[in-house]
């Protein structure tokens, strides 16, 4: 029985914003199928008394003094960024028609 | 001097028999003459390197106190940003970004007047065990240059095994600092989770990653420890504590009362004949030099690469979402119709390699509602198994021992289109990073059916790293008084020399 079907990884690839071409869909298909039958066995030792681990360590809401330090420039902020204007990201456009 | 320890070229620089820039311009001419085989570097900076070299040299005849390993050359995993120096992550995805700020190790090198040649190949974003996944072609192993020099981090490894460089920065995930050190005949060591800082390391899988120290010697790596080692608060996950006494450690040379554990699940079926051979010669000089041999069971390890294999990539898709084309790195389509979304379909389309992508999909479909809890959330419970594991076989020895990797190093493009075969590498070096604990590899011979080096790995418990340096370093020296010559003396000859 196939765990995954073609139709799941395309909705995965939306997801994750990667374009796919058909072949590379079906051949993601197919060997995602051989991956999750092998990492599954998790669920044979994962019991309900079992409490999961995120972490190694146990650590909660980290947190400085709020100090103000030196920090980027605008220019080296936007030193590597595809394009930029009037000291900004430019983005191609977000809202509109383009989906 | 290219084939001393960092520790003897540390001497000399100190007693003034070389000078930095002589040393470093001693690697650059090494690695013009090998890398074209090797490609452990992605990019050399020369002239940044004879720079830092000739600021380190103008200090000391000025009389300032240096560190113990000034002067002395690295090799950095391309994961790591130094400022103006392009980081590429072995990934299309960020060809020609120079990263605004350094890394805090690449600060803690640079203070330590450690100087840095150039940036060293690896799978892209980390994600593999042979370089194969690098968008910038493999690297080669110095012991055969057919075969893989372990990943992700084999530039680094290579170019210490090619004598390119006495020292190296690596990243380990699941083994990316170990198992590179094990397939090369060279020492990688993945400290304890929290104890090198994590800021300026490209993430991958946050909870996971770990950068560390690789060198040809156990003393060697000890140093580069020490260095880069430490509490920073810019990364929260930083432990707060007085960094192990690693250095100290790796001279002790004795292991006399010590117990030393066997983890059952880490050998037999599965693993060559030779590292078998390797490892059970190496446990006998352990109990030559007094340490006491105790075996251990860690029965939840044989679901350690399953839980992995959901862990990483879950914490990689969102990791990666970053590389969204508007920020930095590469953008493709953007025609000034195509909208942001679009684009960035088309930037990761062009930008990841198929490793990343299978990684980012397979973690997307972990997190998923309705398959969350069956996956992504039982292998999280499998990481509190390993863990209580881990606590119970350290309740019974000091340190745990096992080999490194199963295999010696095999064949470029034999296992590239295996991804299960592949992830198999890892078995043995991807529970340390479940638990966050600390863990090292050493060579401890050639298999005599290859004639290939043999990793051996050595288990600490948290920030108690020196442990597996005193171990290591008792060991090393053990068997190079048995045999004569470092190991490496063995590897072929490369370029004109």
């Amino acid at each position: 029985m196939s765990a995954i079907s073609r139709d799941e990884v395309a909705h995965l690839s939306r997801l994750a914003r990667i374009e796919m071409t058909d072949s590379e869909l079906d051949h993601l298909a197919s060997e995602l199928d051989l991956i999750l039958g092998a990492v599954a066995r998790v669920q044979e030792v994962a019991g309900a008394d079992v409490p999961p681990t995120s972490h190694p360590l146990p650590l909660q809401n980290v947190f400085r003094p709020d100090v103000v330090t030196p920090s980027l420039t605008a220019a080296e902020s936007l030193s590597g960024a595809p394009a930029s204007a009037e000291q900004r990201f430019k983005v191609p456009q977000i809202l509109g028609d383009a989906e | 001097m290219i084939h001393s320890t960092a520790a003897e070229m540390a001497t000399k620089l100190a007693a003034g028999e070389i000078s930095s820039v002589e040393l470093t311009q001693q690697h650059l001419d090494r690695i013009s003459v090998v890398d074209g085989q090797v490609h452990a570097f992605l990019y050399v900076d020369t002239e940044g390197a004879l720079s830092q070299a000739a600021a380190v040299d103008a200090k000391r005849v000025a009389g300032e106190k240096l560190s113990p390993l000034a002067g002395v050359p690295l090799a950095l995993k391309d994961v790591l940003t130094q400022k103006g120096i392009p980081t590429t992550c072995g990934s299309k995805i960020l060809e020609g970004w120079r990263p605004p700020y350094d890394s805090t190790i690449v600060s803690k090198l640079k203070s330590a007047g450690i100087v840095i040649l150039g940036k060293t190949n690896m799978d892209e974003f980390a994600m593999g065990s042979s370089t194969e996944n690098s968008a910038y072609g493999p690297s080669h192993n110095p012991w055969d240059l057919t075969r893989i020099p372990g990943g992700s981090g084999g530039g680094s490894a290579a170019s210490l095994a090619a004598f390119e460089a006495p020292l190296a920065m690596g990243t380990d995930t699941g083994g990316s600092i170990r198992q590179p050190a094990a397939v090369t005949g060279t020492v990688g060591v993945k400290p304890t989770y929290g104890g090198v800082s994590r800021y300026g390391l490209v993430a991958f899988s946050s909870s996971l990653d770990q950068a560390g120290p690789c060198a040809r010697t156990v003393l060697d790596a000890a140093l580069l420890h020490e260095a880069i080692a430490g509490y920073d608060p810019r990364d929260s996950t930083s432990i707060n504590a007085p960094v192990p006494a690693v250095v100290a450690a790796a001279k002790k040379l004795d292991v006399k009362g010590m117990k030393i554990g066997i983890v059952k699940e880490l050998s037999g079926d599965g693993y060559q004949a030779g590292v078998r051979s390797r490892f059970d010669e190496a446990i006998e000089e352990l109990v030559n030099a007094g340490a006491e041999i105790v075996e251990v069971s860690c029965p939840n390890f044989e679901y350690a690469l399953a839980a992995y294999y959901l862990i990483a990539p879950s914490e990689a898709s969102s990791n990666l979402a970053r590389f969204d084309s508007m920020r930095y790195g590469i953008r493709v389509g953007d025609d000034g119709v195509r909208g942001a979304e679009e684009v960035m379909k088309m930037t990761r389309e062009v930008g990841f390699g198929k490793e990343v992508k299978r990684r980012i999909i397979l973690g997307t479909y972990a997190l998923s509602s309705g398959y969350y809890d069956a996956y992504y959330g039982s292998a999280q419970k499998v990481r509190t198994l390993i863990t209580q594991d881990f606590a119970a076989a350290f309740s019974k020895a000091d340190v745990l021992v096992s080999p490194t990797c199963p295999t010696t190093a095999f064949k470029i493009g034999e296992k590239s289109d295996d991804p299960l075969g592949m992830y198999l590498n890892d078995i043995a070096t991807i529970p340390v990073n479940m638990a966050g604990i600390g863990g090292m590899s050493l060579p401890v011979g050639l298999a005599p059916e290859d004639g290939l080096p043999v990793g051996f790995q050595i288990m600490s418990p948290a920030m108690k790293d020196d442990l597996m340096y005193q171990v290591g370093g008792t060991l090393e020296a053990a068997l190079l008084r048995k045999w004569g010559s470092p190991i490496l003396s063995n590897a072929p000859a490369l370029g004109a020399n």
